[in-house]
């Protein structure tokens, strides 16, 4: 059990990478505390695994370190760190039973029978697979051989961490959930560091105390659910968390305030000021569609008209364009007795929802108030 | 509407054909010779099962069947490991993959009996590689006058000749592993053996079931390269059974006893791959 720090870690899959383009990580420092559950949460071919496999050993950085408790493990191997790790696809060993595959590593660290078989019947039984334990592994199920890859990386008590990359892509939603569930007590009962790739913001936020959200190579925010939500730290977190995702329109800086396609929006003098002392080429406004109100058209700066409705059961989601010279669509997201109004609509963002950002990254007084 | 009608044959009989004429015609000959004794075509007598029991008393072949099943048995024990090894020392990726596949695959394009006489002159004292320097190191090496040099001898090439085979196979049997076990295994903190044993053996189960058995028969059967290096000599010491058949068939022209002979040769070949093939495969029905 270790806490992890990664210190400028960079990768690179170019023998001589010269831009950013060629890095699959650019530079991170980050920790993994001791016998936290994280969330790695990103797009495909966003570096997760990359991260993962370096983390595990199983792939040399480029450029950085990796430190178990403040030790550097950039030189030694996967067996010498002691780190579970299980992958996205079911890897059993065929010819053994489920009995011996979950054993595999607690034998090949030389531990005496008697722990051993007391290790697989408590993991076996946490994962609901002991009915199992005497069967071959070749002739389970996929679901049933991933539970068993997950076993071997429960087994190890001793372990400085276990990672899980999108350990359940091969299992159907029901038992999805489940085992989930299943992860997270055995997290609590055994204390481990746990580190949880995933592309998918539900199992990240149903996992994990706190999520860390990659883009294009690099970590863009670390942080729980709730701060992912509310007050996410650059667009894509935005754009990414989220069910549909933050709205985002281009905004100018004018002599009266914030101007969007002509017209001046309310935002409080000292949002105003604190985003004229900075630089940037891009200012964008987010807002969430939980916040956007449709309100009636005399009561509001924009306007627009509501072009599409998706009932989702518990919600719905109410597409509307905007009257103004770009006519973005701005999405808002009401509760199932909401009415929906037709036609012409006002659209409000209320203050204390709006988020500005610069170049993609959030400034302003709600970065104060984290 | 559906037609029925049998078209379908004509589709299947070239290959009847193919079959008749490559396999089932020759086999019936050779069956008919060995229950009949013939003089010429208008003089024959059945004898029934008289060739065989007598072939089956004949020390010749008693002699040449041990020789013949100690011989594939060494072939198959040093081949099959020693083309593991090969395989798994092969480079798994650049420009060593290419390079080692056109070296492994340069013996197997050589004719047997180039082998033969290749092996002919590298094993002489005098001037070959192989003989000078094992004499040179103080050995009495001659295949032409001691039996057990020419036995190792013959061993020696078919070893050098087919070894590629089995380390081909395996090798394409190692390359369908995903990376991803190994990995897991590193994982696991599995040792060398255990990656071998748990991972490697079980994916090249398959492959090996076709190198062991290709090479049995083979080697069963081996006939061009002991002829060609010793003609089966010194002795009888490389006679081998391909050969004991031939002196009789063509030798004394013996046709009956060889007839039988070949039809108990063709059972054995039969039998011992058929068990192979049951050992190997009769863990995959269990459960």
């Amino acid at each position: 059990m270790a806490e992890i720090r990664l210190e400028q870690l960079a990768h690179s899959y170019h023998s001589a990478p010269s831009q950013p383009r060629d890095y699959a990580l650019r530079p991170i420092d980050h920790v993994w505390e001791q016998g936290g559950a994280y969330a790695l949460l990103g797009p495909s071919g966003c570096g997760k695994s990359t991260l993962l496999n370096i983390i595990s050993g199983l792939l040399a950085p480029s450029e950085g370190r990796v430190l178990y408790d403040g030790k550097s493990v950039n030189d030694l191997s996967p067996q010498d760190r002691n780190i579970a790790q299980v992958f996205q696809f079911p890897v059993v060993y065929d010819t053994m039973t489920v009995h011996q595959n979950l054993a595999f590593p607690l034998r090949n660290q030389g531990q005496p029978r008697e722990r051993i078989d007391a290790r697989v019947r408590e993991v076996a039984e946490a994962l609901e697979i002991e009915p199992l334990l005497n069967r071959k592994a070749k002739n389970l199920t996929a679901d049933e051989k991933q539970k068993v890859s997950m076993g071997r990386g429960l087994v190890r008590d001793d372990v400085a961490a276990i990672l899980f990359d999108e350990p359940l892509t091969v299992i159907d939603p029901q038992l999805k959930w489940r085992l989930r569930r299943k992860l997270k007590e055995i997290h609590q009962r055994f204390n481990v560091t746990m580190v949880y790739v995933t592309h998918d913001q539900l199992e990240a936020s149903t996992f994990a105390d706190k999520i860390a959200v990659m883009y294009e190579g690099q970590i863009v925010q670390f942080g729980t659910p709730r701060e992912l939500f509310e007050n996410p730290q650059h667009t894509f977190v935005g754009y990414f968390i989220g069910s549909p995702g933050m709205n985002l329109l281009d905004v100018a800086l004018g002599e009266t305030g914030i101007e969007f396609d002509g017209r001046t929006l309310a935002v409080a003098d000292a949002i105003v000021a604190q985003l004229r002392q900075r630089e940037g080429e891009r200012l964008q406004l987010g807002i969430r569609p939980e916040f956007v109100q449709l309100v009636a058209p005399e009561n509001a700066v924009l306007h627009g008209y509501v072009d599409l409705v998706q009932d989702q059961g518990t919600f719905k989601i109410v597409d509307v364009r905007l009257d103004t010279p770009s006519a973005p669509v701005v999405k808002a997201r009401l509760g199932e007795e909401a009415n929906v109004p037709e036609g012409r609509t006002g659209v409000h963002f209320p203050e204390p929802w709006q988020r500005f950002y610069i170049d993609d990254h959030l400034v302003g007084v709600a970065d104060e108030n984290l | 509407m559906k037609t029925y009608n049998n078209k379908a044959w004509w589709l299947v009989l070239p290959v009847f054909v193919l079959v008749a004429f490559s396999a089932i015609i020759p086999m019936m000959t050779v069956v008919n010779y060995s229950v009949q004794d013939i003089f010429d075509p208008s003089t024959r007598y059945f004898v029934g099962t008289e060739w065989y029991r007598e072939i089956l008393a004949d020390p010749r072949l008693h002699d040449s069947l041990v020789r013949q099943f100690i011989y594939s048995f060494c072939v198959l024990a040093i081949e099959v490991p020693l083309g593991i090894i090969v395989a798994l020392s092969m480079p798994r990726r650049g420009l060593g993959v290419p390079v080692s596949l056109i070296l492994l695959s340069l013996p197997l394009l050589v004719p047997w009996n180039v082998v033969g006489t290749i092996w002919q002159i590298i094993g002489r004292e005098d001037i070959g590689l192989y003989g000078w320097i094992l004499n040179s190191l103080g050995l009495d090496y001659n295949y032409a006058s001691n039996p057990r040099d020419a036995w190792i001898t013959v061993l020696v090439m078919d070893v050098w000749h087919w070894t590629s085979l089995v380390a081909l196979l395996c090798y394409s049997g190692l390359r369908s592993i995903p990376d991803v076990y190994y990995q897991a295994a590193r994982i696991d903190r599995a040792s060398h053996w255990a990656v071998f044993r748990f991972i490697q053996l079980p994916k090249l189960k398959n492959v090996l079931l076709i190198a062991v058995m290709l090479r049995f028969m083979d080697s069963f059967m081996i006939y061009t390269e002991p002829f060609v290096l010793t003609g089966g000599g010194p002795g009888t010491a490389t006679t081998f059974l391909s050969q004991t058949l031939t002196q009789m068939a063509l030798g004394q022209f013996d046709l009956g006893r060889a007839s039988a002979f070949s039809l108990i040769y063709f059972l054995i070949i039969l039998l011992v791959t058929w068990v192979f093939y049951t050992a190997m495969t009769h863990n995959d029905n269990k459960e």
